[in-house]
């Protein structure tokens, strides 16, 4: 196609202006103006996100831990028979492996396996309650202070401001301290929960202050569509993505600050049983007899692992930007 | 730059009086006596009793309560610990550890995780920077305690290399295992951020253009894109003093280190609660303070922030 | 101005000559061509301009130069010979040298070109020091304040140690140009250096950049997707289209007499060339006997300029729809004790069935004024009345009914439509908002709004994402017809468009205007659609109305400087086109 160009006399003064090239219509023939081009099924972000995850392996790897650990939870019976508290022999204290006791004994002469699996539920239920209490409050207080603007906005940002300024952790062992004789699995959710919502609030907050910008807010209200309507119809569903990334991140954080709550003997009451309890029991004998702490530990990471996983994979599938990172 | 920290410091005043309030509210607003449930089941002194009931001025109404709390707060008085001791000199004596053990902590996170963050970034896709990221969640994962157990367990107990309960008066070495695992709960944050960061900055329109200048990769990395890649990392340490500051108390008690984070620990989990009230008060200061140091430092990184109105 | 003559050049030998040029970029679905044996020359001290729509491989070619592709993109083939050195075969530190050194470089977007945390003395410093045009701090410094001065900073000494946000997005662009020309190269590409800037900028920042090429002796590759810019500033023309040049030569030739259908496509469908012939025709659109070349049909402004000034002239003088009596609206600025008057005294009259264009750049207060009609705002002063109603005081159903009468299009094609609702949930919104007819109806005026605007009906159950930016506007349209309004307030509706598409939404809403006897507000910042597309101009600055009149009065006969500078700064003046 370059012909007319190339062969254009490159010597002699009147060369300057060069041909007049013009390529045959059949090398590019000429498409009609923005044609309709569409896939064989519709898309959008959320669609297009589950074909992302869907196409991972660590997708499928944390689907099936997380699942596991809820069957887990749900179903302690499935996984072992052993009580885990009636039948500890103190003659057993801190005993290894025997037949039917694969983890083998703790301290009081317990089943570490059966404990850390009749475990698992407080810890789950622990991480569910909290990210309820930190998903409501900080999309209540996320949402409206973005929307609203103005004063509104401004109170709310500070009490959020506030609460975010006292690490979530230690708050918890302040309340946890001052409710020593209620030590139950509602109030250690509750004492991470209150303080935990902040972080939610401002992701949640800065998203709809540049969604709200948008001119199909602007088209709907142009239309006559409430003030309310748009905010649940148009701009909370275009803002929650990257909420639902960090709340599964949450679960694992909420998990974490229980476990080291028990561990530091602030958290739930020694009769629950929980990872973190574990831990504490056992960590004075770590020199000695690693396992009653190691296995427990694992269980604990594990999942916590599993569901950090899964935040990462929600997170990527749900931000185009985040995508373009792998 | 005058205007900026002006503004910053105003800022700080509402969220100083609301945080010191809320704790307050915590501990005194509660209903029966705040002083015996403080003590949970452990019977009190009834002489250190009587010195917190006036301390705390319980027959006043709770806000002249909170006022005459923070009055003290100002005078460098944050009341007495369990066993009567005053909390400040108690500071005056672990404080400079922890500190110690902190700059040590955040020099090797910092220096570590942003070297290891833009190599992956830079390299993104290879070898290096897929080990990088499964690595790092693996110790994302991991609760900080786990990770001093099986640091205390390995290294300590096992081959030895390092002292597992560090004491009083310990030289600096001693140091160094606490505060690489101090340093680890962070570390793996900082190297996912500035590897984000690295990726996303080099793709911007600045960089094509520094290259289109003639400019060389050696100095387009440092330049251009690993300075303008440490402003969201540095915004992240500042929110992250929080996680240093939990760490510091569970790493300096289960390593014994004689600091503020060790004094709290130990208050916890004998169920020491005025100890641990004034402590959490102490560090909550200490995080507003740090937080407001980094705004500030913020200010000198991102002229945009500086030369704002 | 003068770009019709030939510049003086030494020698006849190409400075650039790029052959069979090949780029492909790996994307998930296996490798795409973005230029596809592409081949041009450019002789030294010459301008040429390449010229393409979003796509066409003209941005691609250019960054091959440079082996600046972004991304994943790959030259695979061709040649590119920069004084007979194919560049393609260069090491990375050999390309450092030709970089900036050689070939200097001005991108598109003067907003994200420099390091928002580097002063601007240090970025040029920088340029300066890496091609070893001078040594030592004080030389550089003195340099720098020298190339900035030449790119029209007067203040540069004073300026050094500011950043880039403490300028405008024209003073930015002037510092990049400097940059690029800091070293004296042969060659300097510019890629849409003006594009991103408002038009009356646009020109002295491109005067200043031809003055500038043309003392040193540089020769510009020019990128633009403006025909009638291109013509106006190079020699010769490039026009790339899928990846192809499909047209090469002299640009006052290809203007006259574009040979293939695309060239003639894009003639035709330039909103700045299509306004420059009509003012040179010296007739008046209703006198004037155009046809279009077939190959541009639908899409020939001309054409749709002419067809609709014969429809207008032949209308009875109708009654005002819309009625703007001194709007002003002042905002507050917190910390600061002047007020912001953003509309100021505004007044002006629409009759029905007409389209009245606003025009203004940015800042003037046009939007505001469209925001205060749809009553998405309220003004400080003053009154609007619509078919006769005074809008203010209404609340509750009578406002419903007023939008229901007065529906809005926006300018950002990504932002107008909501990414999460499917086209048909999108266009029967409004149905649904103002309870309107049962599921079944909506769904069948759903696909009667997509027939009008030429869209197919299985777009119904499609989300945004799937559309081209031109689609999205026909859905926006179609969602703005769907309750059958009397009035259309177009914000910047087709500013965001590639000329071809462009032409097909006005050529749409001009048959939608006739159709549905439509009254429209069209507010741009472009001179040149106004001349296609409207009957009466009101031109705006800084929150005022400076000139109103009808649209060939405004063209043939303009009144105020401002309103001729904005005329002036439409491409192609100069050249001598015919209709």
């Amino acid at each position: 196609m370059s012909n007319d160009v190339n062969e254009s006399p490159v010597t002699g003064s009147s060369a300057r202006s060069a041909n007049h090239f013009v390529a045959p219509l059949e090398e590019t023939p000429l498409v009609a103006i923005d044609v309709v081009k569409v896939a064989e099924k519709p898309s959008n972000l959320w669609i297009d996100a589950w074909r992302d995850a869907r196409s991972r392996p660590i997708f499928w790897i944390s689907g099936v831990l997380i699942l596991l650990v809820l069957v887990v939870a749900l179903l302690p019976g499935l996984f072992t028979s052993v009580a885990p508290n009636n039948d500890c022999q103190l003659a057993l204290s801190n005993g290894g492996p025997t037949d039917g006791h694969p983890l083998g004994f703790t301290k009081q002469g317990c089943d570490v396996y059966s404990r850390i699996i009749n475990g698992t539920s407080t810890s789950l239920t622990v991480g569910i309650i909290v990210i309820l209490l930190t998903t409501v409050l900080g999309v209540v207080f996320g949402a409206f202070a973005g929307f609203y603007g103005g004063w509104l906005d401004s109170f709310l940002s500070r009490i959020g401001d506030i609460f975010f300024s006292i690490p979530y952790i230690l708050a918890a062992v302040v309340i946890m301290s001052v409710l020593s004789q209620y030590r139950s699995v509602w109030t250690i959710s509750l004492a991470i929960g209150i303080f935990a919502w902040p972080s939610t609030a401002r992701v949640l907050r800065a998203e709809i202050l540049s969604v709200k910008q948008s001119d199909y807010v602007m088209a709907s209200y142009a239309l006559g569509v409430s003030k309310l309507r748009i905010l649940f119809r148009h701009v909370l569903p275009n803002a929650i993505a990257p909420v639902i990334a960090i709340t599964t991140i949450s679960l694992a954080a909420a998990i974490v600050a229980e476990a080291t709550l028990s561990f530091l003997g602030v958290g739930l009451g020694s009769d629950i049983m929980s990872w973190g309890n574990e831990i504490n029991q056992a960590q004075r004998d770590i020199r000695t007899h690693p396992q009653t702490l190691i296995y427990p530990s694992i269980a604990l990471s594990i999942t916590v692992f599993a569901f950090i996983l899964m935040g990462e994979v929600i997170r990527e599938a749900l931000d185009p930007k985040a995508r373009a990172l792998r | 730059m005058a205007g900026y920290i002006l503004r910053r410091l105003l800022q700080a005043i509402p969220v100083f009086i609301g945080t010191t309030f809320l704790i307050y509210f915590m501990v005194f607003a509660l209903p029966g006596d705040p002083i015996i449930a403080l003590f949970g089941d452990k019977t009190p002194n009834p002489a250190i009793v009587a010195q917190l009931r006036q301390q705390y001025h319980l027959d006043q109404p709770f806000i002249v309560q909170y006022l005459i709390y923070m009055g003290g707060i100002f005078q460098g008085n944050f009341g007495v610990s369990f066993s009567g001791q005053p909390v400040i000199e108690i500071l005056a004596r672990t404080f400079p550890v922890t500190l110690r053990l902190a700059v040590i902590a955040l020099l090797m996170e910092t220096i570590a995780g942003i070297l290891v963050g833009m190599v992956a970034g830079l390299r993104k896709g290879k070898l290096f920077d897929g080990t990088t990221l499964a690595i790092s969640l693996i110790l994302i994962s991991l609760p900080v305690f786990v990770i001093a157990f099986v640091a205390q367990f390995v290294f300590g107990v096992q081959l030895g290399w390092a002292r597992t309960t560090v004491g009083d008066g310990a030289p600096i070495q001693d140091l160094i295992l606490p505060a690489i695992v101090l340093a680890s709960i962070s570390f793996a944050q900082i190297v996912r951020l500035t590897r984000s960061s690295v990726i996303e900055t080099s793709s911007l329109d600045f960089v094509r253009t520094a290259y289109s200048k003639g400019l060389g990769r050696r100095r387009i990395i440092p330049v251009h894109i690993l300075r303008n890649s440490l402003i969201p990392v540095v915004t992240y340490l500042a929110t992250d003093f929080g996680v240093l500051l939990v760490g510091a108390t569970v790493t300096e008690g289960i390593f014994n280190v004689p600091g503020v984070g060790n004094t709290l620990y130990q208050a916890i989990i004998r169920g020491e609660g005025p100890t641990v009230v004034s402590f959490v008060t102490v560090m909550v200061l200490i995080y507003l303070l740090v937080n407001l140091a980094v705004d500030l430092l913020y200010g000198l990184l991102d002229p945009r922030i500086r030369y704002v109105k | 101005m003068s770009s019709t003559t030939p510049r003086q050049t030494v020698s006849g030998a190409p400075l650039l000559e790029i052959k069979n040029l090949q780029v492909g970029f790996q994307t998930q679905n296996g490798m795409v061509q973005a230029v596809r044996g592409a081949s041009l020359t450019l002789r030294a001290g010459e301008t040429l301009a390449i010229v393409g729509e979003s796509g066409s491989g003209k941005s691609t070619t250019a960054h091959a130069v440079i082996n600046l592709l972004p991304g994943s993109g790959q030259v695979s083939g061709g040649e590119i010979l920069f004084e007979g050195r194919d560049l393609t075969k260069l090491s990375q530190k050999e390309m450092e040298e030709v970089r900036g050194k050689l070939i200097g470089f001005v991108p598109q977007d003067p907003m994200s070109n420099l390091n928002p945390v580097w002063s601007i003395g240090f970025q040029v410093e920088e340029a300066i020091k890496a091609n070893g045009i001078a040594t030592g701090r004080s030389d550089i410094k003195k340099h720098a304040i020298a190339v900035l001065k030449e790119a029209g900073l007067g203040d540069a000494e004073k300026r050094l140690r500011q950043f880039p946000h403490q300028f405008s997005g024209g003073m930015r662009q002037r510092v990049l140009i400097g940059m690029g020309l800091s070293s004296r190269p042969k060659l300097l590409i510019a890629d849409e250096p003006t594009s991103a800037l408002d038009v009356t900028v646009q020109r002295t920042i491109l005067d200043n950049l031809e003055k500038l090429t043309r003392e040193i002796g540089t020769a510009l590759l020019f990128i633009t997707h403006d025909l009638g810019l291109a013509a106006e500033r190079a020699e010769n023309l490039v026009v790339m289209y899928k990846g192809q040049v499909v047209e090469s030569g002299p640009s006052k030739e290809i203007l006259q007499n574009p040979l293939h259908p695309y060239t003639q496509r894009l003639v035709a469908a330039a909103p700045s060339l299509a306004s420059r012939r009509i003012q040179s025709s010296s007739k008046s659109l209703v006198d004037l006997d155009y046809s279009a070349p077939k190959t541009a049909e639908g899409l020939d402004l001309i054409k749709a300029a002419e067809d609709r000034a014969e429809l207008q002239a032949a209308a009875p003088k109708r009654e005002s729809a819309i009625v703007l009596q001194n709007l002003t609206k002042v905002y507050k600025i917190r910390g600061s004790k002047d007020d912001f008057k953003a509309v100021d005294n505004v007044s002006f009259e629409i009759e029905r069935g007409t389209t009245m264009a606003l025009v203004g750049e940015s800042g003037s207060g046009k939007s505001t004024v469209a925001k205060i009609l749809l009553r998405l705002e309220d003004a400080t002063a003053g009154k609007i009345l619509i078919n006769g109603t005074d809008t203010a005081p209404l609340k509750g159903k009578a406002l419903l009914e007023l939008r229901r009468r007065m529906q809005p299009v926006f300018q950002d094609p990504y932002g107008s439509l909501d990414p999460l609702r499917n086209i048909g949930n999108t266009i029967s919104e409004p149905l649904t908002t103002h309870n309107i007819g049962d599921k079944a109806s909506r769904r069948a005026r759903v696909l009667e709004l997509l027939d009008q605007v030429s869209l197919p009906s299985t777009l119904a159950t499609r989300y945004p994402n799937e559309l081209s930016g031109g689609q999205r506007q026909r859905v926006a349209i179609a969602r703005a017809l769907a309750l059958k309004p009397d009035i259309v307030i177009l914000d910047e509706a087709v500013s965001a468009l590639d000329v071809l598409v462009q032409a097909q939404i006005l050529q749409l809403l001009t048959d939608l205007q006739t159709e549905l006897e439509l009254t429209y507000l069209f507010i741009t910042h472009d001179l040149a659609v106004v001349r296609v597309i409207a009957d009466n101009v009101s031109v705006m600055q800084r929150g005022k109305i400076v000139e109103k009149a009808t649209t060939d009065e405004v063209f043939d006969n303009p009144q105020m400087e401002y309103t001729k500078e904005l005329l002036n700064a439409i491409p192609g003046a100069g050249i001598a086109l015919g209709v």
